[in-house]
């Protein structure tokens, strides 16, 4: 490690559990390297606060390189903090000055509750996906082999890229209106691209859209915001055709 | 089909139709206000066919009044559902680094409009509706010539109103700058020619109130 470490004062949402109200707490860290991640800063602080007696900050983090989802946190103003393409592990310190105070919160969301500090309840994007997000095969032994179907380059590529979502939440999080439509976007559209998805396509557009109502996300105004948050650089044209996939399954009866 | 609008992308795609349903009206009322700087005799003749034949009063004008109704009714209701779907406001909130001022702000920019529309209203269409329907003059005559353009003319001359007017418009130009690709991309139409259309947007957008802003601007310093 080169240079001399950073000094931050830290704004931290703590909330004890999901019923207290929560507040912002000041907290200091010194000699922060400029190599670090953010949440190896945030253990930083954890270990501070354990040593002295208080109660740690709880946050979420699980594979710690970019592929869980897990890590959430607004930093400074955006979900996953200032950079592009990254989640909050990927985020690193390097992206900050000395001296500089920092605003560390949970993802915000009337469907999003607060479990604890910086965690929370992302149970249902689980439940959106469980209402659709998925193809009926029967898998046992009587597998079709998965070539035997040709699919086009062009829309293996784009089903590709919309399954590379996370289900982080940062769009959600991000979204003026709280609203999930690029994640469920992106879920319809991975199936909605391959023949193996389009036995079920009306049906699952229509539930997952509808159990996405049901869990209190907010209506797209197509603000782009999301797509520039997003880790894994989900399109808006993923909410366009969760659009026509929808309409035309409504449509249709 | 049965409850379309009771579900999110419902919502938006009726949104999107009245949204673009508006922007072909604004365009058309542009063009016959053009005509009014061009030729007051054409400008005239338009008006007064536009006044009176009876598939523009009784059928298109009760469907635009119901498209304005509708959009704006429709943007309160998704406004509010949206602030429900909010959880606790956040402390510290950077919304200029994802998106436009005009995307985050188009309930207020809307807003202006309707104020914008109701003053409009009172000058105008009120007016017209009563010296047609209730004092039962279809003429369109005004002392052995065509009032519509003299009609015009009077309502720029007192400058607060073309202040009101121009204002009125940038709000318009602010709404149109994130409302124009918006609609599209809420219909789903989201394909190789968007690009394009963004730029079409764009122009739209600012030419569209700009136009408006020099026609009331020419009126007041040609009257």
């Amino acid at each position: 490690m080169s240079g001399k470490g950073m000094n931050l004062t830290l704004k931290i949402w703590r909330q004890k559990d999901a019923n207290d109200k929560g507040k912002m707490v000041d907290y200091k860290v010194t000699d922060i390297s400029e190599h670090m991640s953010f949440l190896e800063m945030m253990d930083v602080l954890n270990e501070q606060l354990v040593n002295s007696g208080e109660e740690p900050v709880a946050f979420d983090h699980d594979c710690r390189e970019g592929i869980c989802g897990m890590c959430s946190m607004y930093i400074n103003g955006e979900a996953h903090g200032p950079d592009r393409g990254i989640t909050t592990c990927q985020l690193h310190m390097r992206m900050f000055n000395d001296g500089d105070t920092i605003t560390i919160e949970p993802f915000r969301a009337a469907a999003f509750p607060v479990i604890k500090d910086l965690v929370v309840d992302r149970s249902s994007f689980d439940r959106i996906q469980q209402a659709g997000g998925y193809i009926s095969v029967n898998t046992s032994g009587n597998t079709q082999d998965a070539n035997a179907i040709p699919i086009s380059k062009h829309a293996a590529d784009e089903a590709m890229d919309a399954a590379t979502c996370i289900g982080c939440g940062a769009c959600v999080a991000t979204c003026k209106n709280s609203s999930a439509m690029l994640f469920v976007g992106a879920k319809v559209s991975q199936y909605a691209l391959l023949p193996q998805g389009q036995v079920e396509a009306a049906d699952r557009v229509k539930n997952m859209v509808a159990q996405m109502d049901l869990e209190g996300f907010g209506n797209c105004t197509n603000t782009g915001a999301c797509e520039v948050e997003c880790p894994k650089g989900i399109s808006l044209e993923n909410i366009a055709r969760m659009n026509r996939e929808y309409l035309a399954a409504t449509l249709k009866g | 089909m049965s409850g379309i609008l009771n579900s999110s992308i419902g919502r938006k795609f009726a949104m999107a139709l009245s949204a673009l349903f508006l922007m072909i009206f604004v365009l058309q009322h542009f063009v016959i206000n053009l005509f009014s700087v061009i030729s007051p005799d054409t400008f005239n003749e338009i008006s007064h066919f536009m006044g009176t034949f009876w598939v523009i009063q009784y059928v298109i004008q009760p469907i635009l009044i119901i498209g304005v109704i509708f959009h704006f009714v429709m943007g309160f209701v998704l406004e509010i559902k949206n602030k429900k779907a909010n959880g606790v406001k956040y402390a510290k909130n950077n919304g200029a680094a994802n998106s436009t001022w005009m995307s985050r702000n188009m309930i207020w920019s809307g807003g202006f409009i309707l104020a914008f529309l109701i003053i409009h209203f009172i000058d105008f269409w009120i007016p017209e509706m009563n010296t047609k329907y209730i004092l039962g003059d279809m003429s369109g005559m005004h002392n052995g010539e065509f009032r519509y353009f003299h009609e015009l003319q009077e309502k720029f001359v007192p400058i607060w109103r073309v202040a009101l007017y121009i204002v009125g418009f940038v709000f318009l130009a602010l709404h149109l700058l994130h409302g124009f690709d918006s609609a599209f991309q809420s219909t789903g139409a989201n394909n190789k020619y968007t690009k394009g259309l963004q730029g079409f947007g764009k122009a739209y957008a600012i030419l569209i109130p700009l136009g408006f802003i020099f026609i009331a601007l020419f009126h007041h310093f040609t009257h």
